[in-house]
């Protein structure tokens, strides 16, 4: 079709010239209301809606303290995912994805400044007062240096791998060259049982609180959140984005970001989140400008369901087909 | 002082107005023969969700985030707002299905089609940001899950999905604004250029154009 054909196509459709019927808009709008009323009580009187109530530190900390403590001690020497993350968290820059030559996460800066191990470690052990030993274990480990650090966590979470719990929900570990950690470890496991550490990363400089990051940080973590999910059918192998708690549906509109997750090149990327989101991009544009977009514009012409949407139409006026 | 008079902006925006969206058209009691489908009411059922997760979301606003946990009432209400959100986007998905296959954009059309397209993709965050203020595990889980790919975009730095007060003011304030308001102006520009017409797919040139009657004529 050329281009002054079609334009003069497109011309014929600005305005209907045909013949026209009653139409009531107030009255289908009034009736549509009442028919998705109805629709939505119902649904909601049959399946009411999901409330899993939230995970915590303290509530973590004792069904497993043994993964409380060793996402604590990776915190300690920055080998936790939030330790390594890159901004806008910290500086870290090894892990940072990209798209080609283009780092957008590393635009902004740090915006959100996470230092984890004195975040989620040092500054709640500061918080407790009454105990100069534990003060004491604080002021040995930060005075050693950094290699003498990085053997004693290493040591520590190796030992942690064959910890035992003890009936006080304490954990048990194989004695060991690990410094001050085990006093460390033990007053954090200790704080965070009693859930302080909850208070603790959800203080800020303010009164009024509203922001959990860094409680959420923590806990993402370590294994609660994904073990909490993979029960409840949420991780993204499981297409969990358009899955909620209990079985709910979730944002079922999702499905084709989540689709990418699955599916090779970006399922082995180390950048399939950037990749994914490109790909969502580029999509969502595609999407708006269908109009202008040879191929995608012309397909609903060529592949006639709309013969079955105004098949009154064509039958009243076959001259039109 | 000039002798012209100043044409005053009220009377300039009315005149506009009122040429673009006729009370005909605006509220119309007639419309072309050819609309006889059910793919039509989906356009008017995505409307009448957003009303009720509007209300409901208004009605849970009333007592503040915390009380639906706590209140057979409030549960009642988040419920009633989550299946709205559900309908929401299947009616506006089909919709937008059933445009696509009318090729709805044709005949000057493709703002109503743009701006049809830009609403249902301001949703997707107005939905998220639903999603991660709830408070409960859910919120916990989606927040740390979703956070990922907005800090590989540099969208994170100054969209926390895990700052509960940055996504609740979001939630209940800027998005629904930005939705409704690309809703009405979809609205409106349909009003304003009325429904596609069916292809012409004969090889012959389009009817010979008659006036549209002042009263609905129904249909023989």
């Amino acid at each position: 079709m050329s281009r002054e054909t079609r334009r003069n196509e497109d011309e014929s459709y600005r305005e209907w010239k045909g013949a026209y019927r009653p139409y009531d808009i107030l009255k289908e709008a009034t009736i549509a209301l009442g028919v998705v009323l109805a629709l939505v009580v119902l649904l909601t009187i049959l399946f009411s809606s999901p409330d899993l109530p939230p995970s915590t530190i303290k509530s973590w900390s004792r069904t497993n303290p043994v993964d409380f403590v060793t996402t604590a001690a990776t915190e300690l020497d920055g080998s936790s995912i939030t330790g390594g993350y890159g901004p806008p968290y910290n500086n870290v820059t090894a892990n940072t994805q990209h798209l080609g030559p283009l780092y957008p996460a590393r635009w902004f800066g740090v915006s959100q400044p996470i230092n984890s191990a004195q975040d989620f470690v040092i500054a709640p052990l500061r918080s407790i007062t009454g105990q100069p030993a534990l003060q004491n274990a604080i002021s040995v480990y930060q005075a050693a240096k950094t290699k003498t650090q990085a053997a004693w966590t290493s040591a520590y979470e190796a030992a942690l791998a064959k910890a035992t719990i003890k009936s006080s929900d304490s954990i048990s570990v194989t004695p060991g060259s690990y410094g001050p950690l085990p006093t460390m470890m033990t007053a954090l496991l200790t704080f965070a049982q009693s859930g302080g550490l909850d208070g603790a990363l959800l203080t800020g400089k303010q009164f009024y609180q509203d922001n959990p990051t860094k409680a959420l940080m923590f806990m993402a973590d370590g294994g609660v959140l994904t073990n909490h999910a993979q029960q409840q059918h949420l991780l993204g192998s499981q297409w969990g984005m358009m899955n909620e708690t209990g079985s709910y549906p979730g944002q079922v509109w999702l499905w084709l970001y989540t689709f990418w997750y699955q599916v090779k090149p970006f399922s082995t990327s180390t950048n399939v989140d950037i990749l994914v989101l490109a790909m969502m991009g580029v999509l969502s544009l595609a999407l708006i400008l269908i109009p202008f977009i040879p191929g995608l514009r012309d397909l609903p012409r060529k592949i006639p369901i709309y013969k079955l949407i105004w098949r009154e139409h064509y039958r009243a006026h076959p001259a039109d087909e | 002082m000039s002798g012209t008079a100043k044409r005053p902006w009220t009377g300039a925006v009315r005149e506009r107005a009122v040429g673009a969206l006729p009370p005909e058209k605006l509220l119309p009691d007639s419309q072309p023969a050819y609309m006889a489908s059910w793919i039509y009411i989906f356009g008017v059922l995505s409307l009448a969700s957003l009303v009720l997760l509007i209300a409901s979301g208004m009605i849970l606003s009333l007592q503040g985030p915390d009380w639906w946990h706590s209140s057979g009432i409030g549960h009642f209400f988040n419920s009633i707002h989550l299946w709205s959100v559900e309908l929401f986007f299947f009616f506006m998905i089909v919709h937008l299905w059933g445009k696509y296959w009318m090729a709805a954009w044709r005949g000057g059309r493709a703002r109503v089609w743009i701006t049809g397209t830009v609403t249902f993709l301001v949703a997707i965050p107005c939905a998220l940001t639903g999603y991660v203020s709830q408070q409960n595990f859910d919120s916990q889980w989606i927040s740390t899950q979703a956070k990922d790919a907005l800090n590989a975009a540099g969208i994170g730095s100054f969209w926390n999905l895990m700052n509960f007060g940055q996504m609740y003011t979001y939630h209940v304030l800027l998005l629904p604004l930005a939705v409704v308001g690309l809703v009405a102006a979809h609205v409106l520009l349909v009003r304003k250029h009325g429904i596609v017409p069916p292809f012409q797919i004969s090889d012959e040139p389009p009817a010979t154009p008659a006036p549209r009657p002042a009263t609905a004529e129904p249909m023989p």
